[in-house]
């Protein structure tokens, strides 16, 4: 991806953490793993229909990174958007990358990357 | 007629039965010899006919038996949407719907029942609707999209079904039962009473000895019309006054009925025509009907026998029921209503709990015959195979059905001792399948019996020395106590060592947080200290309980609810510049509700400075220790309970455990705080304090324990301290101090000897663990609103920290703000302007 919206420093978020951004009016969760990724979902959960994704606890089942929501722990795939406990439920995923210490987010996808 | 000598088998019914024997013949190779044509007239495939309520929240897919609509083996031909209009025994050929005609060299008739409508007046009218298949469900359901009260006819088991299926559909909602009491088949007088209130609190009217007259209305239904009562309105009317067997195709064939109608059959199942068999609801073995599905199912298998050569034989059946209606616990099982000659009776009844108990005992005390339970069934796993397996009942009948959930405890099931009655699996079969890795079919059909087949599978695994595998989650292969002496003996203060070391990935929101409690019970520093915050739940994390709608709570400590003027005006204050909802709550404090995250700072600024400090609503950690007020005002006080339950409070305040813990210290023997609900509690006596342990409210509650009596304060606080030490390196993950002592091999003696006696030499050293919390406790909101760093956290959006996040919005209610439901994702549009980072 080119472009994007540039929504905070790296150091800004913590490894294994996430932060809510605004980005074109939408709410985009961001994570950062420990393997050094860098991945964007949008912060609304679904299953419980708040904004909140951010705020969950990040870790991996098996080799998928994922986030657990901090609701009902529904957990979520931070690649795909795809929610682990439901093949039903998707979240959309958004293009996300780092220049130069800083965190730029691009367009979502409904569909998943 | 064709010369292949395949034979050929027709069944006339798809339903739950008609499908179990469609298995079994596969499984047990009657296909080998049969080609079967099975034909249903509805237009799906058998589905889950018990489950059929859950309809509305799962679907039909989910209900559905055979999803892909044809079973594996190619010899089975299934109709559906096709009814069987007639058969003749003399030329053994049945006639289909669309005309066709097959022969048949045995009949299987599964036709099941269909609901009985009484023939009063306006019973046709629109609006009125019976509930056994899923077409019915959704007529109802669309009928409710327009009603607003629906009255179910007949308060039976399937009655209160359909009761509950309307008022889930939110129609305010009315049972008319003809009978003195609901239920009336299952439960007598007493338990029916008990049972009427529990669906009463449920906000359904019940109308009891009710006679339906008439149904209202000219087209459509407008209301019921009672004998002597004054008439119901309703839109909806569902019909649920028994089933009758549909035993027509018999009938018109002229095959033998049953008196009271089915179709009668001997004990192999079969008809007065040697080559016709009933089964299921539609069948009447020796002249009686059974309107449950084990007894069917059992019917299949005996048929299926029958046709290979078998010996098996149907003598009758067990009619127990257990179900959960509404969230209301009913049983009834065996001899129910003492009929046995010299039968006893043994009751316990809690009208307060809504709870009601009772066994029926042989005359000699030595046989349990049967019983009831409503309100709490959870003796029924041990009860019901008690009854079938004739075992000799323990010398304390009552102990069986006395709260406080020790109930058959100690009481060994023979191996024959029938489990899953659905299914007729026994004890014996549960573990010969568990010895090899095979599976039964216990627990697939009703539910009702799979605690109870949890159970006998870890109990064998641990009587054969294996490890019943308690891992803590897929990243550690370790129970949380073992973890927690792990983390101890290397001294590691970091998640990402202690995962490297004894896990593998990169943990999950169970491993996290455990890990996060076990550090600051060992550690206690600050929960959003270094790389802690990533490990902590939500609440955790930002200090405050997360809402259904994104926002937070927040509970100051009012330790022992003890408060003063000037603080209460500071959280009316706070309350109210911050438009925050308040509610008094159950633990003698107050909660200010609907704070948006990237508020919590400012109201905690307030508060703070007013002398207040954060109460760990949201930890796993002390709540509050209630009080009563005790010797200083009270003319029955013996002791300052206020003045004990406050120091208790501030002495394990912040206090990180595998649950929550809560407290309460009474004055007398009174008891108003509640201490023995609570984790540890404190009655005064004339001569001291007697503590009480392993108490709780919540979903299974269990009254505290005398652990010792009379003591002084000092040696009160010494036990308290060993035994809340005890338990936080012992237990497991979100394991109340109840569940854990029960746990224990030896249980509360256990723990007394540990405790009091300090068997294991652990006390000091449990002291001094305490005294180091005691020693370095902080409140973590004044040292969050210290630290920028931690601050930083408290933002809406990470580039816009000041907007508020659009998906909370709030409405009224009674003067306060309340949550408004969200309909999906809200975009505040391109135009709002966004800091740029800097
Ligand atoms: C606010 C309050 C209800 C109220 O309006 O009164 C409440 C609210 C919650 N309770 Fe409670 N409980 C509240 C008193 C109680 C009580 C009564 C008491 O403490 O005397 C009980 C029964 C007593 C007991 O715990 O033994 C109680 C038994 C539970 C349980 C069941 C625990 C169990 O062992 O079965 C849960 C679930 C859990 O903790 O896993 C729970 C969980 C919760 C949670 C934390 C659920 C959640 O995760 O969102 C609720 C959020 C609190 C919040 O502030 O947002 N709450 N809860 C009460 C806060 C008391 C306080 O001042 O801290
Ligand atoms: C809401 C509800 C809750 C229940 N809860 C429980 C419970 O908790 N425990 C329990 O044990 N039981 C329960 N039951 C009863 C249980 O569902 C029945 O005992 C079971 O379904 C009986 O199976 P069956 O095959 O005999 O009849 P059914 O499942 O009714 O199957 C008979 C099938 O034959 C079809 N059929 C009839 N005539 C013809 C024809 N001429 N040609 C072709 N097809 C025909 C019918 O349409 C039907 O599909 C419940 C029932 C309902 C409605
Ligand atoms: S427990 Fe006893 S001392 Fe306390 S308020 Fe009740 S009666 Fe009074
Ligand atoms: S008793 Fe119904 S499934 Fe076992």
């Amino acid at each position: 991806m080119n472009g994007g919206v540039p929504v905070c420093r790296l150091d800004q978020i913590e490894v294994e953490g996430g932060v809510a951004a605004l980005v074109e009016g939408a709410a985009v969760a961001i994570f950062r793993t420990h393997d050094g990724n860098v991945y964007a979902i949008s912060n609304y959960d679904p299953c419980s229909q708040a904004s909140v994704l951010a705020r969950g606890i990040v870790g991996t089942r098996g080799d998928v990174s994922f986030v657990a929501s901090p609701m009902h722990k529904q957990a979520f795939d931070l690649r795909t958007g795809q929610c682990l406990d439901d093949a039903a439920v998707r979240v959309p995923t958004y293009d996300v990358r780092v220049d130069d210490g800083m965190v730029l987010v691009g367009r979502p996808h409904e569909e998943g990357p | 007629m064709s010369t292949h000598h395949r034979k050929t088998l027709v069944v006339a019914g798809h339903g739950m039965v008609g499908h179990r024997f469609v298995q079994a013949a596969i499984e047990r190779g009657l296909t080998e010899t049969y080609d079967l044509v099975v034909v249903g007239d509805e237009p799906r495939a058998a589905y889950d006919r018990v489950a059929l309520t859950s309809f509305f929240e799962v679907g039909a897919d989910e209900l559905s038996f055979l999803p892909a609509g044809v079973y594996d083996d190619p010899r089975v031909r299934l109709l559906t949407g096709t009814e069987v209009e007639g058969f003749d025994p003399e030329t053994r050929c049945v006639l289909l719907s669309g005309g066709e005609v097959v022969q048949y060299d045995e009949l299987v008739l599964a036709t099941g029942a269909a609901p009985f409508v009484p023939p009063i007046p306006g019973h046709d009218l629109d609006g009125c609707f019976v509930y056994r298949t899923i077409e019915d469900l959704e007529a109802i359901r669309d009928a409710a999209t327009t009603a607003k009260v629906g009255a179910v006819i007949g308060g039976g088991l399937l009655g209160l079904e359909a009761a509950n299926a309307l008022a889930q559909l939110g129609l305010e909602t009315h049972v008319v039962e003809m009978a003195p009491r609901l239920m009336a088949v299952q439960v007598d007088a007493a338990g029916g009473a008990v049972l009427t209130r529990h669906i009463e609190e449920l906000g359904l009217t019940v109308h009891t000895g009710s006679a339906t007259e008439r149904v209202l209305g000219d087209d459509r239904v407008t209301g019921l019309a009672l004998k002597d009562r004054e008439p119901v309105a309703a839109e909806i009317v569902v019909f649920s006054a028994g089933i009758r067997p549909r035993d027509r195709l018999a009938r018109d064939a002229g095959l033998e009925l049953a008196e009271r109608g089915g179709v009668l059959v001997d004990e192999r199942c079969r008809t007065s025509d040697e080559h016709v068999w009933a089964i299921g609801e539609c069948a009447a073995p020796g002249g009686r009907m059974y309107g449950l599905v084990a007894p069917g199912y059992a019917m299949a298998e005996v048929v299926v026998d029958a046709l290979l050569g078998g010996p098996g034989s149907f003598t009758g059946a067990d009619m127990s029921t257990k179900l959960k209606l509404m969230g209301v616990d009913v049983a009834s099982f065996g001899d129910a209503f003492a009929a046995t000659d010299g039968a006893l009776e043994l009751v316990f009844s809690d009208a307060v709990a809504g709870i009601y108990k009772k066994l029926v005992v042989s005359e000699d005390g030595k046989q349990l015959l049967g019983g009831i339970l409503v309100g709490d069934a959870s003796a029924y796993g041990v009860l019901r195979p008690m009854v079938a397996s004739g075992i000799e009942l323990p010398d304390n009948p009552e102990e069986l059905i006395l709260p406080a959930g020790r109930g058959g405890a100690g009481v060994e099931l023979p191996d024959e001792a029938q489990v899953c009655s659905c299914n007729d699996v026994t004890k014996g079969d549960i573990i010969a399948a568990a010895a090899t890795h095979g599976t039964t079919r216990a627990g697939s059909t009703c539910g009702s019996c799979k605690a109870q087949t949890k159970k006998i599978i870890e109990d064998w695994f641990e009587s054969q020395g294996k490890v019943v595998d308690r891992s803590l989650c897929e990243h550690f292969a370790l129970t949380r106590q073992e973890l927690f002496e792990v983390i101890a003996v290397h001294g590691h203060t970091r998640f990402d060592d202690i995962v490297a070391a004894h896990g593998t990935g990169r943990g999950c929101d169970i491993c996290k947080p455990a890990i996060a409690s076990i550090l600051a019970s060992q550690i206690n520093g600050h929960v959003l200290e270094g790389d802690r915050r990533t490990l902590q739940d939500t609440n955790d994390a930002y200090l405050a309980n997360i809402q259904r709608n994104g926002t937070y709570s927040v509970v100051p400590r009012i330790a022992g609810g003890e408060i003063t003027p000037d603080k209460l005006i500071v959280i009316g204050e706070v309350a109210r510049d911050f438009d925050l909802y308040t509610k008094i709550t159950g633990g003698q404090r107050i909660d200010l509700l609907g704070a948006r995250m990237e508020q919590l700072p400012a109201i905690w600024r307030r508060l703070v400075d007013a002398g207040f400090e954060s109460g760990h609503a949201y930890g796993k950690s002390l709540r509050t220790v209630k009080s009563c007020v005790g010797s200083t005002w009270c003319r029955y006080g013996v002791q300052d309970s206020t003045q004990l339950a406050i120091d208790l409070e501030l002495r394990y305040r912040g206090l990180r455990s595998p649950h929550k813990l809560k407290g309460g210290v009474s004055g007398c023997a009174r008891e108003c705080a509640e201490a023995r609900s609570k984790d540890f509690g404190v009655i005064a006596t004339e001569k001291g304090w007697n503590l009480y342990v392993a108490g709780n409210g919540g979903a299974n509650p269990a009254h505290a324990q005398l652990l010792a009596g009379d003591l002084d304060r000092e040696t009160l606080v010494r036990y308290l301290d060993r035994f809340l030490m005890y338990y936080i390196r012992t237990a497991d993950r979100l394991q109340r101090t109840a569940p854990w002592v029960d746990g224990l091999d030896g249980g509360l003696d256990r723990v007394r000897a540990v405790v009091v006696d300090d068997v294991l030499g652990l006390g000091t050293e449990l002291e001094a663990a305490m005294a180091r919390h005691v020693d370095t406790y902080v409140d973590e909101w004044s040292a969050t609103l210290d630290d920028p760093d931690k601050l930083a956290r408290f933002v809406s959006f990470v580039n816009a920290p000041d907007t508020p996040d659009p998906h909370i919005s709030f409405t009224s209610v009674r003067g306060q703000v309340q949550p408004a439901d969200s309909d999906g994702p809200v975009s505040l549009g391109r135009t709002i302007p966004v800091g740029a980072p800097q």
